[in-house]
């Protein structure tokens, strides 16, 4: 089992998010703006994983993420699963929750809302959780998950 | 309710409907006041809107306030390419209050998030039209004595109509009973059903309702409109399905009232409008009123 692990270097103190599914690996790079940390980070894609298929990992050293923050992959990656590494340990485990409200990534689904015609950031109250729908802000239709574009 | 803006129905409480209805009433009564002297309301009519711009200004001008605006964007810097934030943010100098109508969906919540004055939307797209939803609310208050147990037959498009939609989240506060009558395609969305079903109301829907006619209160009618309808055929099919003739009425309560938020087409047969039923011009009249009350409420003057 450890020798499996060693693929990818084990961190010292940081952050572990696995089970990210493999398309969705890239998008949660991009909502946490990793690309603008200077700490190490290891990234991997497409390994096996007996749950997802083909899933992707994250390593980031020395980094712990707040709640909202963390909170904004749950639309891409609602299965995402966080370690919590000191002292090579995982001290503790945590699930990605789907926040009350959701500003921008995602454009609103309605082609005559506003935030589709104007330079500005969408917003959307989170009406339902088990089958994502959002409300958006300005225009008040929902967008649904089959209808997630996001941005 | 003073410096609030006035964008969606459900922006305001059970409350402040009751104090926008009860002022409109006292307004009603003695509708020349110069209460609005010295004040500047903007009116900005992105797209044309004939009936509800004349009646927001005759409320303003009954009140002594004076009117800055447009009534066509072709006419403005909009047309040059200026974004409505800059064009709020510019009026916004000018005015006490913005009065506004836009083509596009939100763009009444977007301007009051950038505007230091308060917003009263006066329709975005298929959106939201809170003032209507008021005067038809003032309506039903002024022709049944009371908002309560009201049974209300929402009859034609009931997919598209955001007057129909707000005006079920508003009245839903106060115990109805709705019957919706419509075409297939132009059903009542599934979303406002829900709502009906967590705040324990009842409703019915279906086209044999119209044999429940004689229990209705009151008949609000709206427009079945051809480009709603992506089969053609099938427009022609319902068109005449959803009129409302005059002996369709003739075992109805004796207050009944038919509601209509015009402009009318074909809707409602002419043979209605000298029956005692017939309330849409006298429903538009009631508007100036209502937006008397609106506007004065959200200026702190009343």
């Amino acid at each position: 089992m450890k020798d499996k692990q060693l693929s990818v270097s084990a961190i010292k103190e940081g952050t572990v998010i696995d089970h990210i599914p493999a398309p969705a690996l890239f998008k949660v790079v991009s909502i946490l703006k990793l690309d603008t940390l200077d700490t190490m980070i290891t990234i991997g894609n497409s390994l096996g994983s007996s749950k997802l298929g083909k899933k992707g990992i994250i390593k980031l050293s020395n980094v712990f993420f707040k709640d909202d923050e963390i909170n904004k992959i749950s639309l891409v990656a609602p299965s995402a699963k966080l370690n919590i590494i000191r002292e090579y340990d995982v001290v503790e485990k945590r699930v990605v929750e789907i926040p009350d409200e959701i500003f921008g990534l995602v454009k609103c689904v309605n082609p005559k809302c506003i935030t589709n015609n104007e330079k500005v950031n969408t917003r959307f109250d989170v009406v339902s959780k088990s089958d994502v729908k959002l409300k958006c802000h300005y225009c008040e239709k929902i967008t649904d998950q089959d209808n997630f574009d996001i941005l | 309710m003073k410096n609030k803006s006035l964008v969606s129905i459900t922006d305001f409480t059970k409350e402040e409907y009751l104090r926008i209805l009860e002022l409109a009433a006292e307004f009603e009564a003695k509708p020349r006041q110069d209460i609005l002297k010295g004040y500047v309301i903007s009116t900005l009519f992105f797209e044309p809107s004939t009936r509800t711009r004349l009646s927001f200004e005759t409320a303003i001008n009954g009140l002594g306030g004076r009117v800055i605006g447009f009534s066509d964007s072709g006419a403005t810097s909009a047309s040059k390419g200026e974004t409505l934030h800059d064009t709020i943010k510019m009026v916004s100098n000018y005015a006490d209050l913005i009065v506004m109508r836009h083509p596009l969906e939100g763009a009444a919540r977007l301007a009051s998030e950038v505007s230091s004055v308060p917003i009263v939307n006066a329709g975005d797209g298929a959106n939201q039209h809170p003032t209507q939803t008021l005067l038809d609310m003032y309506s039903i208050l002024k022709t049944q004595g009371r908002l309560e147990n009201q049974k209300i037959f929402m009859v034609g498009d009931l997919k598209y109509g955001r007057t129909v939609h707000s005006l079920l989240q508003a009245m839903s506060l106060f115990n109805p009973t709705f019957y919706f009558i419509s075409p297939e395609e132009l059903k009542m969305p599934a979303t406002y059903k829900l709502h009906l079903e967590k705040m324990g109301l009842n409703f019915h829907e279906g086209k044999d309702l119209i044999q429940f006619l004689p229990e209705a209160d009151i008949i609000y009618m709206t427009r079945v409109q051809q480009e709603r309808f992506t089969d053609p055929i099938e427009y022609e099919r319902v068109k005449n399905a959803y009129i409302l003739r005059r002996d369709m009425l003739k075992d109805c309560k004796e207050t009944m009232k038919v509601l209509h938020p015009l402009p009318r087409v074909n809707e409602i047969h002419t043979d209605v409008d000298s029956s005692p039923h017939a309330y849409y011009f006298d429903q538009a009249r009631n508007g100036v009123y209502v937006r008397m009350a609106i506007l004065s409420a959200i200026l702190g003057v009343k």
